[in-house]
């Protein structure tokens, strides 16, 4: 009998047993004289349930999990090979209610396929949208991304299509695609789930925006805290180059795109692109002045359209199935889907991908099943360190780029970290000031020194040292914070500390409800 | 390909030779001019070559030696100057050797909301040692980390390069066992 399981090669999933898991079912199947064949996939996402391992029977993948390298006999016992019940069976995978009530497009194939099995990309609709591109001009191309409403994941929400009409519109002898997949941000991590579960979308992403552009040069600046995602990475781009998807003749079309990734070295503030533009020429990530904008002048002072991994990735689907598929998902000018990341302290952290519109109650409780701790939630914090504190009387906001900045608070990245009522949310808001010390890139005084006093007037208001005076510092440090940084990282590092302090007065000892004021208008 | 001596499993993106601790200081000289010339050797002539080059150093050697600025400047056309101004800006690139086992602990937010405070209390106390700070006795270095990607099998920790999630303190204890010692 011959056995077909998944086993995720996922960070996440490696992190918590899937490689002993791995190898332990090899070892069981070998003393009982099954043939086993283990695939090393992507993880779908449910993470809380990782490792989670999926057999493939006659009814489809059959999920068990948590599985440790304990559980492996009395799983064999059961008859895990024909999918038999056992206390960790949850079933077809594909019908457990947090996969089943998803709306899968850039990450339909993640934790699906073999993420460096070129084959298995082709046989699951890969390289259509590609192909599709090929026949288009690149003026084409450019319209299709913008009509389909698409806009950067990275944080900052602008309309892709604008940002490659800009390159494209630039002449130069030499343009660049640069991928931003340093996803910096803490509670988030899409981007290397699709990088570690689906990377030849990625690369199929990059060579559609290099045909767009007119640029037959790509990088990845990749984090360097993803050293799993490196090593998929690599092995997909060389599988690419060997079948003729990467190099000189992009299948045969005659069109030239060349891809290479770059490892960042543990610098938050190189995920802004300028920032990131530096460090990819081997310089500081010291925050460039604009204009130029990179579309215009980026990497080595020529044109670039630099798009965050998920951006990226969601293009082949848009030049397969065509922008109005993708532009009818969503809610007002937020179109498509967004892949929302649920983590911190939820009974079931994971990957939610999600038209938009959906609520932040329906991603906690639907899906995240509340806090893990058991004891009531009482904030989130959305879109990464600078993203605003939402508390739970707010839990009805759709999720939607304008409904957010409207409540002073920001989508973002799509990360969602969730804590319980023990949260100590002075503390929350000194984190956020001391992590923009620790990460500021020093150009401009609002941020460099703000940030450290930020840090020193929370601890006097903490101490009880004239609370009302340090108040009053603290403000007028974060409005000069917000409006005199040259970027987000000291322009935004107000969000948290500011709805921290609205929503949370009792946390640094404020009585008096009149000394707060609501936070600030959204993000430029 | 290095293992984990707890998990028996390949170790990646840590560093192959820890430090130079046990050698004279000319077998340690010499040592790092080869990683040098390996580095320059392999990555110079890419454009944007500088962080590729400092990668390539600590991953012989698990940190950045002083030492290797002149020779990198001049092979870069850069000054000593703007080399060093790198090393020291980018939070990865290591300016002391590190102790045998390199414990990263996740501060960030999501880590937090798991129990990555009390959990850092614990490992400073059980390690002897605080954030940035190598043990006297060579054997172990803890770092922060701001995220890992990690964040929803929170707290997350890697240990010589090796990620682990849902690590409590007595995870913590089992996964460094006795080789912090
Ligand atoms: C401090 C700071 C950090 C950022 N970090 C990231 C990041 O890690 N990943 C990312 O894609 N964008 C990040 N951004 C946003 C980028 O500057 C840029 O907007 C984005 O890469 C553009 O791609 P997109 O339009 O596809 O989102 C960051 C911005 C700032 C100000
Ligand atoms: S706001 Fe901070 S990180 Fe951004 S450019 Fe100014 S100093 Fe650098
Ligand atoms: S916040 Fe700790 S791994 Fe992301």
């Amino acid at each position: 009998m011959s056995v077909t399981i998944y086993v995720p090669r996922d960070a996440s999933a490696r992190s918590v047993g899937a490689d002993e898991v791995a190898v332990a079912l090899a070892e069981q199947a070998a003393r009982r004289g099954v043939e086993l064949r283990i695939i090393r996939n992507g993880s779908r996402g449910m993470l809380w349930l990782e490792p989670l391992i999926e057999v493939v029977t006659a009814a489809g993948r059959i999920a068990y999990g948590p599985v440790s390298v304990a559980d492996v006999p009395s799983l064999f016992d059961a008859g895990l090979g024909d999918g038999a019940a056992h206390p960790l069976c949850h079933g077809p995978t594909e019908q457990i209610p947090y996969f089943a009530k998803q709306q899968r497009l850039t990450f339909a194939r993640v934790g699906v396929i073999d993420p460096v099995s070129l084959v298995d990309y082709e046989a699951h609709e890969g390289l259509r949208g590609l192909r599709a591109a090929l026949a288009c001009s690149p003026a084409e191309i450019v319209q299709a991304v913008l009509d389909s409403g698409l806009r950067g994941r990275g944080g900052a929400a602008f309309p892709t299509g604008i940002k490659w009409k800009t390159v494209l519109d630039t002449p130069a002898t030499q343009k660049y695609v640069v991928c931003n997949a340093d996803e910096g941000d803490s509670g988030t991590f899409s981007d290397r789930m699709v990088m570690e579960g689906d990377p030849f979308v990625l690369i199929e992403g990059m060579i559609i925006a290099g045909l767009a552009v007119g640029a037959t040069q790509g990088y990845i600046y990749l984090r360097s805290e993803y050293p799993d995602a490196a090593a998929v990475l690599d092995e997909a781009i060389a599988v690419a180059q060997q079948a003729g998807v990467l190099g000189p003749d992009v299948l045969g079309s005659g069109r030239r795109f060349d891809l290479e990734v770059r490892i960042g070295a543990g610098s938050y503030v190189c995920g802004e692109e300028t920032a990131l533009l530096e460090s990819l020429e081997g310089k500081r990530g010291i925050v460039r002045y604009r204009p130029p904008m990179p579309a215009v002048a980026g990497l080595w002072g020529k044109p670039t359209a630099v798009n965050n991994v998920v951006t990226l990735a969601s293009v082949p689907i848009i030049l397969d199935r065509g922008a109005a598929h993708y532009r009818n998902w969503g809610a007002g000018r937020s179109h498509g889907t967004l892949a929302f990341q649920l983590a911190g302290n939820l009974a079931r952290g994971g990957l939610v991908e999600r038209a938009f519109g959906v609520t932040l109650r329906e991603l906690l409780y639907d899906y995240g099943g509340g806090s893990a701790t058991g004891r009531p939630l009482r904030a989130v914090q959305v879109g990464g360190p600078l993203g605003a504190f939402v508390p739970a009387s707010d839990f009805d906001l759709p999720l939607d780029y304008e409904a957010f900045i409207a409540k002073g608070a920001i989508v973002g990245h799509g990360g969602i970290v969730a804590f319980d009522d023990t949260v100590d949310m002075a503390k929350m808001a000194r984190y956020a000031m001391e992590f923009c010390a620790i990460e500021s890139c020093g150009k401009c005084t609002p941020c460099r020194i703000g940030a450290t006093r930020g840090v020193e007037v929370i601890d006097r208001l903490l101490a009880g040292d004239r609370p009302r005076l340090q108040l009053a510092v603290l403000r007028d440090l974060c409005d000069t914070m917000e409006n005199a940084s040259l970027c987000a990282l000291g322009g935004m590092t107000p969000y948290p500390v500011k709805s921290a302090l609205e929503h949370f007065p009792g946390d640094f000892g404020i009585t008096d409800a009149a000394t707060t004021t609501s936070p600030g208008p959204g993000r430029p | 390909m290095r293992r984990d001596q707890q998990t028996g499993l390949s170790v990646h993106g840590a560093h192959g030779v820890y430090g130079v601790r046990g050698m004279s200081d000319t077998q340690a000289s010499t040592a790092i001019a080869q990683t040098v010339q390996r580095a320059l050797a392999a990555h110079a002539d890419r454009p944007g070559a500088l962080l590729p080059i400092l990668h390539a150093i600590q991953h012989e050697l698990g940190w950045v030696p002083r030492e290797v600025v002149p020779a990198v400047a001049t092979a870069l056309n850069l000054s000593r100057a703007e080399i060093a101004g790198v090393i020291s800006f980018y939070h990865d690139f290591r300016s002391e050797p590190p102790g045998r086992t390199l414990v990263k602990l996740c501060r960030a937010e999501a880590c937090q909301a798991m129990g990555a405070d009390a959990l850092a209390a614990h490992v400073k106390a059980r390690l002897g040692i605080d954030f940035h700070q190598t043990r006297a006795d060579g054997a172990v270095t803890l770092e922060p980390v701001y995220c890992l990607g990690n964040c929803a099998c929170a707290p997350a920790v890697t240990i010589n390069g090796r990620m682990y999630g849902r690590v409590d303190t007595a995870g913590f204890d089992r996964l460094v066992g006795g080789s912090e010692s």
